[in-house]
């Protein structure tokens, strides 16, 4: 059965903020000033409109440009006002009509992505010291409050009516979509009671409360809330390590053409095997030397390589998430000069404090951490000619099982496939568990991880690799096809539900974070519950919420 | 000390035997007091005023007439008296005893519903504190001073259902309902019209014909609520409502009877150099009054006025009377909405449509009073009509926001709105003329400032020569 989002015009994350249709940004003296005013007849799709700054993927993919941009081309702005142009409302979270007429994988990727701009905007505030501030005027509901809970302050109008809630029990019988009770207990500690007293009160607290429970930080009157906001986060911008006479780098829009089956970008290819709900991604290695130093990286811009690649491949995903539902498995191939990457990986280390190149391994580390939550089955396969090295070994280490070819393939003059660690691999690109994807490998012999680092910059062969348990299985020439195709054709067989619940209680073994917990629970129990009837049945909360018609509920606790 | 509250409180609650309302009343009174004294009718707390208090709901009881000095005005606490077989109208619930206690599940809806009627009669002595100063006549500077009183009353029965039926959060609420004081930037009224200034008596007898009819609609609506005591202090509040009506409704009459007669009696429609207020302006006024009084309404159409429908807590103006399922699961209602810039007329969900039901009713009303306006007119001989203009003409909330409408209901570009709108609503300069034309307050019984006609008759058959305020 045909999906239906494969007749649809595709989702296209690229945008740009003179394409923007929900958002405004400004920059001002340090600061830059996210503007949420959510245009109400450009919903994504048909069917709805994106009432009291609602939003849908489309109102996200602006927001997470904006968030992305304002890393890369503003090295002098310090810190973010998230606000609403609206005058009583601040926002109202994800469209409900919307969500009433989407697939269920269309709201979990929705879901999804948005969960990942979020952590992107924590990322923001932690590692790339541009802060993230709300400032909240009128009612901030649901996912409204879920994007201030991001933020690193909450500034909350005291007007006797601004509030902040989540709704989604007592209105929707579903759980807030973006984090929100984790971030509550985990994040802002609040309280568990007063959280349970929170969540069930459809239309929140506000005022005095609001701030002695935690919810917000302070509480500012309206007449002043602009000005103190600026000042807020004027100090807050005064405070950062991002360097305010540098100039950024402009990302123009990413380069992508589409044609049938394949996906072609700078450095990547993606090849896609309908038949065996396959994507092949191609990653291509460096075609120029790494350049000398962090000046030279500012010069090459978006086109330095691991800038380019690491573009692709984000663009590449949520293309095939969105859009390409049945591709349930994809397979990572290499193709280059591992030495090249190793170079590329030396000059990311060396110039680490230079302010672009702590970006771009930032850039890396989330990108790499959409693979691990893409919900698909992820196989590594390491030939002859290929490049994992270093950052690009870290796509071997998020496979679910990597295959590395033992020797050569006849007749070819490829060079014998060889893997390669670099500092890399030790520490810049944690998982959301907090731990390399190294570490996490090893849980059972931590001495190991260490180990390796002797054979940081070693060639290693799959004999090698394979006695260092960097691989899963070594086949030769004689088994390759084999052993590969059917580790494919497996995969298509399983239950996709089964694979992802599957694929990724494994993935994350070791400590739980807040973003394993958002994530998890996101795929647990949200999921669940917007499967059940009492959500999403003929009499549902969810199904009905807007006709005023009352849903009628299964009292049973399961 | 013990305060005797069933002697300063009238009531027909059994206030002296209920020792929670006393105490949030304990506390809430002096507060009360505090703000009337503040924010109360400016300077007028050592008046003596011929008021109307209500001691009981019969008949006898609810109009008793006397002079009172206000901040001593016995604000009572009355709700209709209960019919025990009373049950849910309409709704999911249909059919069920009418709750006498608030549904758990419901608390918080319908503690919003009562917090936003609630915050608008304090609202409006707030917005009305000034007039006095500028008061037409005794006459209708105690009809101002009533209107007032019952807006503190009807602010106490609010309060009283907080006090009652919601706990420490409703005590929480009726406290804020104090804190929240009209036009203030800070902490401004729930809702936009009752932020609105009311500078003059023209827009006074305006907003008491076409807001206080808002607040008709509105408690008419609850008063069909399946929450009992709700209901039942809605219907007693309507009695009193009505007079406020009265007032605007009489008094944008005598101002345009007066304007007429000067206009016969000189053969001019130039009346402002006799110092009348012209037709014109008055239709400009009632045009703006109109708008903002629409839009209390809220969006056309709207998922919480479904929810206060089918949860049995919010009903249609006169419910029990209309005759259908008073479920509305499958019944559709035509309205106005916009699609791509035109107004156009549309079927939707009569659920989702119920505000704007409910403001086709208040319409519909409004229009009544209009026609007898234009009696006046008429017979004075005089070719000139009042008109209501269309709804969506000058909105700020809901569909036709976006649009710019005249009053004919005719979708304009910006450039044409712009070019007429000094047509069509008061400009700063006709603004200026009314207000100046006010001037001192006339405080000789009997007498009326020149561009107001007297009324008909007084009030409890008192003479309009009356001493209706002593100023001590």
């Amino acid at each position: 059965m045909a999906s239906e989002s494969v007749s649809a015009e595709p989702i296209d994350f690229r945008t740009s903020p003179d394409r923007y249709r929900h958002w405004k940004l400004a920059l001002e003296d340090g600061v830059a000033y996210l503007t949420m005013d959510v245009n109400e007849e450009a919903g994504l799709k048909p069917g709805y409109k994106l009432k009291l700054n609602s939003y849908d993927l489309g109102v996200d993919i602006e927001l997470a440009d904006a968030v992305q941009r304002l890393r890369f081309e503003h090295p002098e702005i310090g810190a973010v006002v998230i606000r609403s142009q609206r005058d009583r409302i601040f926002c109202s979270g994800a469209n409900i009509n919307m969500l009433g007429l989407s697939t269920h994988d269309h709201k979990v990727n929705f879901c999804k992505f948005t969960n990942e701009t979020r952590l992107a905007i924590e990322d923001a505030t932690e590692h790339s010291h541009q802060s993230y501030i709300c400032s909240i005027n009128g009612i901030a509901a649901g996912g409204g409050y879920e994007l201030a809970l991001a933020c690193d302050k909450i500034l909350l109008a005291d007007d006797g009516s601004s509030a902040v809630s989540l709704p989604e029990l007592p209105l929707l019988a579903v759980l807030p979509g973006t984090g929100g009770l984790t971030r509550l207990v985990d994040k802002r500690l609040v309280r568990r009671d007063h959280a349970d007293f929170f969540c069930t009160t459809a239309e929140g607290v506000r005022g005095k409360r609001a701030q002695q429970w935690r919810l917000v930080d302070r509480l500012i009157a309206p007449s002043k809330l602009v000005e103190e906001t600026k000042k807020v986060a004027e100090e807050i911008a005064a405070r950062s390590d991002r360097p305010k006479d540098a100039k950024g780098i402009a990302l123009p829009t990413i380069e992508r053409t589409i044609e049938g089956d394949t996906l072609r970008y700078p450095h990547l290819t993606v090849e896609i095997d309908r038949d065996r709900r396959a994507a092949h991604f191609r990653v291509g290695g460096p075609t120029s030397p790494a350049p000398a130093n962090a000046a030279a990286v500012h010069a090459e811009g978006a086109a330095f390589w691991p800038l380019a690649l690491a573009r692709a491949l984000d663009d590449a995903m949520m293309h095939l998430r969105l859009n390409e539902t049945e591709i349930g498995t994809w397979v990572l191939h290499s193709q280059g000069d591992p030495a090249a990457v190793e170079a590329y990986d030396a000059l990311l280390a060396k110039e680490a404090a230079n302010w672009l190149v702590r970006e771009i391994v930032l850039y890396w580390k989330r990108t790499l951490k959409r693979l691990d939550v893409s919900s698909r089955s992820l196989i590594a396969l390491v030939e002859p000619g290929s490049c994992f090295a270093g950052t690009l070994f870290e796509l071997v280490l998020a496979a679910d099982r990597s295959y590395m070819l033992d020797g050569v393939f006849e007749g070819s003059n490829l060079p014998e496939a060889a893997v390669k660690l670099t500092a890399m691999n030790f520490g810049p690109y944690p998982m959301g568990n907090g731990l390399t994807r190294l570490a996490t490998r090893f849980l059972a012999e931590p001495e190991h991880v260490e180990v390796l680092k002797k054979d940081i910059g070693q060639s290693l062969d799959a004999g090698r690799a394979d006695d260092l348990g960097l691989v899963t299985f070594t086949p030769d020439d004689i088994d390759w096809d084999d052993e590969v195709r059917l580790a494919i054709e497996e995969r298509a067989g399983f239950s996709p539900d089964g694979l992802i619940g599957m694929e990724a209680n494994l993935r994350f073994a070791g400590p739980e974070t807040m973003e394993t917990k958002i994530f998890a629970r996101l795929s647990a129990w949200q999921n669940w519950i917007f499967q059940r009837p009492n959500a999403t049945g003929p009499e549902g909360a969810l199904k009905l919420y807007g006709t005023g018609k009352q849903s009628k509920y299964d009292r049973k606790r399961a | 000390m013990a305060i005797d509250y069933s002697q300063r409180i009238p009531n027909n609650v059994d206030l002296a035997s209920d020792r929670r309302l006393q105490r949030a009343l304990e506390n809430w009174q002096p507060a009360f007091l505090d703000w009337w004294k503040d924010l109360g009718p400016d300077g007028s707390n050592n008046f003596d005023v011929y008021l109307r208090t209500a001691v009981s709901t019969d008949a006898n009881g609810w109009a008793n007439f006397g002079y009172v000095k206000m901040p001593e005005y016995r604000w009572g606490i009355f709700l209709a008296e209960r019919d025990p077989d009373r049950k849910v109208a309409f709704g999911d619930n249909k059919g069920q005893p009418a709750w006498q206690e608030v549904p758990g599940e419901l608390r918080s809806t319908l503690r919003r519903l009562i917090v936003t009627q609630g915050d608008t009669e304090p609202a409006s002595v707030e917005q009305q504190r000034l007039l006095g100063k500028t008061a037409p006549s005794l006459y209708d500077l105690r009809n101002l001073f009533q209107v007032n009183v019952e807006e503190g009353r009807h602010l106490w029965a609010m309060v009283y259902l907080l006090h009652a039926y919601f706990g420490r959060d409703g005590r929480e609420e009726a406290e804020a309902m104090l804190e929240r004081h009209s036009g203030d930037p800070d902490k401004p009224r729930i809702l936009g019209a009752f932020n609105e200034k009311t500078p003059d008596w023209l827009s006074f007898f305006m907003f008491t014909y076409f807001t206080d009819r808002d607040g008709k609609y509105q408690l008419a609506s609850l008063a069909e609520s399946g929450f009992d005591p709700l209901a039942r202090s809605c219907r007693f509040m309507l009695t009193e409502e009505a007079h406020h009506m009265f007032v605007g409704e009489t008094g944008v009459g005598r101002i345009i009877q007066r304007t007429c007669e000067l206009m016969k009696q000189h053969r001019t429609d130039d009346v402002r150099a006799l110092g009348a207020i012209d037709l014109d302006t008055i239709q400009k006024y009632l045009n703006f009054h109109f708008s903002v009084s629409v839009d209390l309404f809220g969006q056309e159409t709207s998922t919480n006025a479904a929810n206060y429908y089918s949860q049995g807590l919010k009903g249609r103006f006169l419910e029990t009377r209309i005759e259908d399922d008073h479920m509305l699961t499958d019944a559709a209602y035509d309205i106005d909405i916009v699609e791509g810039g035109r107004i156009v007329h549309k079927s939707v969900p009569a659920l989702s449509a119920l505000n704007e039901r409910l403001r086709q009713d208040y319409i519909d009303d409004c229009g009544r009073g209009v026609l007898r306006w234009n009696k006046i007119i008429e017979k004075a001989g005089i070719d000139f009509e009042m008109k209501l203009p269309h709804r969506a003409f000058h909105r700020r909330i809901g569909a036709f926001s976006e649009l710019h409408v005249s009053p004919d209901g005719r979708v304009l570009s910006e450039a044409e709105w712009k070019a007429n709108e000094s047509k069509w609503l008061p400009t700063d300069e006709d603004r200026a003329f009314v207000t100046a034309l006010m001037g001192q307050a006339v405080t000789e019984p009997g007498k009326y400032a020149h561009w107001i006609a007297p009324p008909a008759r007084g009030i409890n058959g008192q003479p309009v020569d009356f001493e209706y305020v002593r100023f001590n």
